[in-house]
């Protein structure tokens, strides 16, 4: 008796057997029941907010004159750990060294951003689509068209992010 | 001629008035199954911070039969090596002993199929044979992890029944009768719950123990045994060892509210609370417990092995046998042994 009653051991007891700890842990599912605003996002209806550095699908941009900025200097082609870029290049009429083919395997990309960082020109850049999946593999073999036209489609949002972004480069 | 309206009179009638009362009982039954999976992803949700089920008809109402469509229109893939027979029977055997319990389950005065004198020791006798639904899962399953899930099943089942009986028994000697309507009405002036709160604590954590649900959901433990006992089952055979397993949490909830709870009586014995029906008191209590296996679910992580077994055999088994003694020594010094 005087074990019990001199020892921390008593109020233990007391805890273990009015299962003490079990009502608490109890009492905080059931705030959270009520009293918790709930975290789902409605996805398809809601989104969370991207971050201008949110390395999506890729696209190609133009100048403003609708000249492609790509000089095929094949930077992103050599950084690409994962190789899923093939370049191509010849000069064209007017003398400017551009590319014939760019092609970007997303089933190979690892989406590292890389070819991003190593761009020269701001030509290659990984939108905030992620939009893009789809029902058959062959569809991810992005050629230079597919690009460019996802460049046309989301430069106005690809413009706003590296502004927003440009003061921390 | 004579023969012949005996034979309807006889045999015919009580047949067709009995199927009626069983679909009575039947069908909301398999509602409240189906809705009981429904409520879970929805409570557990709402205290995970989550929304749950809420794109299948208003607020998701209709998921219960999405999942159901699903399931039915799956392959039932039989294992090559696997004991057809059994591995067939298994589900049924754990559907139907679930079901069958509810023959002596009075939902209000006078409102049960079979009011047969032994009706506790009925339930406790179909809720033992339920383990066999499973053991013989996990062994025509001819597999490894349903069989480790089927031998866990077992074990537990067997070590929470002993302190389930335990607990049955004290009850009994308060009311002095294994008539489950009895068990209702001795508790008119107070639920068992009041004098005997740490048996009903007990009664609940063992039932949870006794329906596999988490805490104690061992033997369906993912994270090491994939699924459990039910491994290899698919399609309409899964979905019966699924429903079988909300219809044991149902009748546990059941025999709860009958035990400690006051069955169909209302808390209170005066008006307003007299108004309402025995049934919908009987149901509201059920529901009740329900949501306490639910909330236990969403707040408590899984029991180890050796824990599990520890806590049924070396504390529920003492505790619950010194509860016993004590009720006994109790009735017996003030003379209040009922049927006296």
């Amino acid at each position: 008796m005087s074990y019990f009653l001199s020892s921390k051991k008593f109020f233990q007891t007391v805890k273990s057997f009015t299962l003490a700890e079990l009502w608490s842990g109890m009492w905080l599912t059931l705030k959270y029941m009520y009293l918790k605003r709930k975290v789902t996002i409605a996805y398809p209806y809601e989104k969370n907010p991207l971050s201008p550095r949110f390395r999506g699908e890729h696209a190609l941009r133009r100048y403003a004159n609708g000249e492609e900025r790509c000089i095929a200097c094949k930077l992103c082609e050599a950084v690409c750990p994962a190789q899923a870029i093939t370049i191509e290049a010849e000069e064209r009429e007017d003398g400017s060294r551009r590319t014939t083919r760019y092609d970007i395997d997303m089933t190979k990309c690892i989406y590292c951003g890389l070819c991003e960082e190593s761009c020269p020109v701001d030509a290659i850049v990984e939108g905030p689509n992620f939009e893009f999946a789809t029902e058959t593999r062959e569809e991810l073999f992005y050629n230079k068209e597919k690009l460019l036209s996802n460049g046309d489609r989301w430069e106005l949002e690809i413009a706003q992010r590296l502004e927003r972004d440009a003061e921390y480069r | 001629m004579g023969n012949a309206s005996y034979f309807w009179n006889e045999v015919i009638m009580p047949v067709l008035s009995l199927t009626g009362y069983i679909l009575l009982i039947l069908i909301p039954l398999l509602l409240a199954v189906a809705y009981l999976t429904f409520v879970e992803r929805k409570v557990i949700a709402a205290m995970q911070l989550r929304l749950g089920p809420n794109v299948v008809g208003w607020f998701g109402l209709l998921q219960p039969f999405a999942d159901g469509l699903k399931l039915l229109h799956k392959e039932t893939i039989i294992p090559t090596r696997s004991n057809p027979i059994l591995f067939l029977l298994a589900p049924l055997i754990t559907f139907g002993l679930s079901l069958s319990a509810w023959a002596v389950i009075p939902f209000s005065p006078g409102c049960v199929i079979s009011n047969i004198n032994v009706g506790i020791l009925y339930l406790f006798a179909i809720s033992s044979l339920g383990v066999y639904g499973i053991i013989i899962a996990g062994w025509a399953s001819n597999s490894k992890y349903p069989f480790l899930g089927a031998l866990r099943s077992a074990a537990q089942m067997v070590s929470y029944e002993v302190s389930i009986g335990l607990v049955i028994i004290t009850v009994l000697l308060s009311v002095g009768s294994l008539n489950l309507s009895e068990i209702v009405t001795a508790q008119e002036k107070v639920w068992f719950i009041i004098p005997h709160l740490p048996m009903a604590v007990i009664f609940i954590i063992s039932a949870l123990a006794e329906t596999n649900r988490a805490p104690f959901d061992l033997p369906e433990a993912e994270a090491e045994l994939v699924s459990g006992y039910n491994v290899e089952y698919s399609s309409m055979t899964f979905a019966l060892f699924f429903l079988g397993e909300y219809a044991n949490m149902i009748l546990m909830s059941a025999m709860g509210s009958i035990l400690f709870l006051g069955g169909w009586l209302p808390p209170f014995n005066f008006a307003p609370f007299t108004w309402i029906p025995g049934i919908v008191w009987f149901a509201l209590k059920i529901s009740f417990l329900l949501f306490i296996f639910l909330w236990v679910r969403a707040t408590f992580p899984r029991y180890r092995y050796d824990q599990l077994m520890r806590l049924g055999w070396k504390v529920f088994l003492p505790f619950s046998l010194a509860w016993v003694v004590l009720t006994a020594s109790f009735l017996v010094i003030f003379n209040l042994l009922p049927g006296k």
